[in-house]
């Protein structure tokens, strides 16, 4: 393409396999769709974020002064529509579980690649629904869409907003099954089911929720499509609906969610931790299968979110305690990633510093969640923002530090090249620091009363707030300085060679970036998982080889 | 691995027939709608039994799960086991709503 550079034969491989459009936009690549899929997400991730910096504003004075109720309302509802249906859930699944699931099982691609671009297609299909709300004057109903306001008295485009999650749904769908079918069918010899990356363990059970829960809610928003369109009677008590059947459905799914968006951050944190300790996971087998058993108690769990609803205090008390139940396979992770590291050769590189950051959040997260699960605590403290803090600090303190942690790892496999580490280091920081500071205060302004959603509050919450808005800013970088470096370093990092981090793993045995079929040879697996003895071997022979 | 999947040809009668079924069924709900068969309850379980009667011929017939593998039946078998787990907890807070007493609880 440019005639400064002086011509160095780059060996074939998925970039420049082909070129033009066309070759993307109808690719059965996994990685190129992987590709598409961080354009399309990244784009959204940068829409949901200037609505977050709309808050941040509004919240940093006690008056409504930048804009007013109505506004304030569609602000954080896009907010949080974007950043939990076309952000959070496709994020580490689509991206780099697309891209890293064949070659971690020594596979050409997925079982299903037609389906896995077509799935692409549906989630821009519903992105573009999204887009459409968004500029056609938003809705305002918060992302849980709660009936009868979003059936009979919200002024929001409500049925559209519903039909983008709705088809958006359906691209998660096609996602996992490809999933799911692949990790069956597709291992190379000898690639066991306890061989097999904790990555792709908690892909495979991130899976079974996409299929398994993801049609409740298209089901639910389409009730609620009819509902609001032809008044028939579901939710709405006024058409002899029953407006707790809502929140049930709604949250059948919505709650196994939350594990679709912290499940493959977890994978992603098990295979960073175990790199930069060159160690193997402590306690595999109890990592691997309590990623199973969150996929399935987490399904039991969502009445959590109904304790102030008119729901039994009797179907809240079985909630309650199999909530607690569901936090132990959590801790399991935790306290085994905690171990490994132990007595490990840890390298502070960028990745590991993401990963750190997550245990430390999402325990945070998780704690009081547990406070939340507590059905008299949960009077006081429901709808306020300690709900708020919660849950960012493990959709964002967790998931999205898991993500970054992901794709920091695997960025010089993806593009080939390595990106500035001090600056890396430097993120990864202003992240942890911008995020603490942001998000902290909430806890407090939750427990002393402050209620979500209001954008007008007592001056005596504002230090809190403005703590928070500061904290936002600091963040908002910890965002800015990767998103620069990582584009930057696509045409002018070092090139990284076929293993930078001295991991195990069958996709860093490949060249990077890998060939259009991952492997020049099918690999044979003969050893287990992060054995780092047989490493040093392998890494010596590619050294020869390059 | 793929080697004993087997494409069972299924006669055209047999859909003819289970379409045929499928309308004469959906008449038969519209049918019983306008009658009063005593209480209002036991005309929604009559509702609901042809309608789960329906989806099974749907099912098995033109989704060709009756001529499906084991993993095939087994998949089908923990959708459903889902969708009665859902069910059953739903209808849990709706049994004991009115224990407390309390309006609304
Ligand atoms: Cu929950």
């Amino acid at each position: 393409m440019t005639t400064a550079t002086p011509p160095v034969k780059e060996p074939k491989n998925y970039l420049n396999a082909e070129h033009g459009l066309r070759s993307w936009l109808l690719t059965q690549d996994h990685k190129r769709i992987a590709i598409l899929y961080l354009i399309a997400v990244s784009a959204f991730f940068v829409v949901g974020g200037l609505m977050a910096v709309l808050i941040r504003l509004e919240l940093a004075t006690p008056a409504g002064d930048l804009m007013d109720s109505n506004t304030y309302n569609k602000v954080f509802t896009m907010h949080g529509v974007i950043m939990i249906f076309f952000f959070l859930i496709p994020s580490i699944p689509a991206i780099l579980g697309n891209f890293l699931l064949p070659l971690m099982i020594g596979a050409k691609d997925l079982a299903f690649p037609r389906i896995n671009l077509i799935s692409w297609y549906v989630y821009m299909l519903g992105g573009t629904f999204g887009v459409i709300v968004l500029l056609s004057g938003g809705v305002d109903t918060g992302w849980t869409f709660y009936t009868p306001f979003s059936s009979s008295y919200s002024n929001g485009y409500v049925v559209l907003t519903a039909l983008a999650a709705f088809i958006n749904g359906f691209s998660s769908i096609l996602t996992g099954l490809n999933f799911i079918v692949t990790v069956h069918r597709m291992r190379a010899p000898g690639l066991t089911w306890f061989r097999l990356p904790l990555f792709v363990w908690a892909h495979y059970s991130t899976s079974v929720i996409m299929i398994l829960g993801t049609p409740v809610i298209a089901v639910t928003l389409f009730l609620l499509m009819l509902e609001r369109g032809l008044h028939i009677g579901f939710f709405d008590p006024a058409y002899g609906g029953d407006p707790v059947l809502f929140q049930h459905l709604f949250w059948f799914y919505s709650h196994p969610a939350v594990y679709i968006m912290i499940l493959p951050s977890m994978g992603v944190i098990s295979e960073v931790i175990s790199t930069f300790s060159s160690k193997k996971p402590f306690g595999y087998t109890f990592i691997a299968f309590s990623s199973v058993a969150i996929a399935v108690f987490g399904f039991l769990v969502w009445g959590h979110h109904l304790y102030v609803s008119s729901q039994s205090a009797y179907a809240g008390m079985v909630f309650s305690i199999l909530s607690y139940i569901v936090a132990i396979p959590s801790a399991i992770k935790v306290f085994n990633w905690a171990a490994t590291m132990y007595k490990g050769s840890v390298r502070l590189e960028a990745p590991m510093l993401y990963a750190i950051g997550f245990i430390g959040l999402f325990t945070v997260g998780g704690l009081t969640g547990l406070f939340l699960a507590a059905m008299g605590l949960d009077v006081h403290l429901t709808d306020t923002y300690f709900v708020i803090a919660h849950f960012h600090y493990v959709m964002v303190g967790g998931a999205i530090m898991g993500y970054q942690a992901g794709i920091h790892f695997w960025w010089p496999k993806i593009v080939g090249r390595m990106y500035p580490r001090a600056w890396a280091t430097v993120a990864a920081i202003l992240t942890f620091v911008g995020f603490n500071l942001t998000f902290f205060p909430q806890f407090i302004l939750g427990y002393l009363g402050m209620p979500r959603r209001y954008h007008v509050y007592p001056p005596e919450f504002q230090v809190f707030n403005v703590l928070s808005s500061a904290g936002a800013s600091v963040l908002g970088l910890g965002y800015l300085i990767p998103a620069i470096y990582l584009i930057w370093s696509i045409k002018n990092g070092e090139p990284a060679g076929a293993n930078p981090w001295g991991a195990t793993g069958l996709e860093w045995q490949t060249s990077s970036p890998p060939p259009t079929e991952n492997f020049e040879v099918t690999p044979v697996v003969t050893t287990e998982a992060y054995d780092y003895t047989a490493l040093t071997l392998t890494t010596q022979e590619v050294t020869h080889v390059g | 691995m793929a080697a004993h999947e087997e494409h069972h040809v299924v006669p055209k009668s047999v859909y003819f027939a289970v379409f045929t079924a499928l309308i004469v069924l959906t008449w038969v709900t519209a049918w019983i709608s306008t009658k009063d068969l005593g209480s209002s309850s036991l005309n929604v379980a009559v509702a609901l039994s042809i309608a789960v009667f329906k989806a099974s011929l749907v099912v098995l017939f033109f989704m060709h799960v009756k001529y499906g593998t084991k993993l095939t039946k087994m998949i089908v078998g923990i959708g459903i086991v889902w969708l009665l787990m859902l069910l059953f907890i739903v209808m849990i807070d709706f049994w004991t709503r009115t224990w407390m007493g309390v309006a609304g609880r």
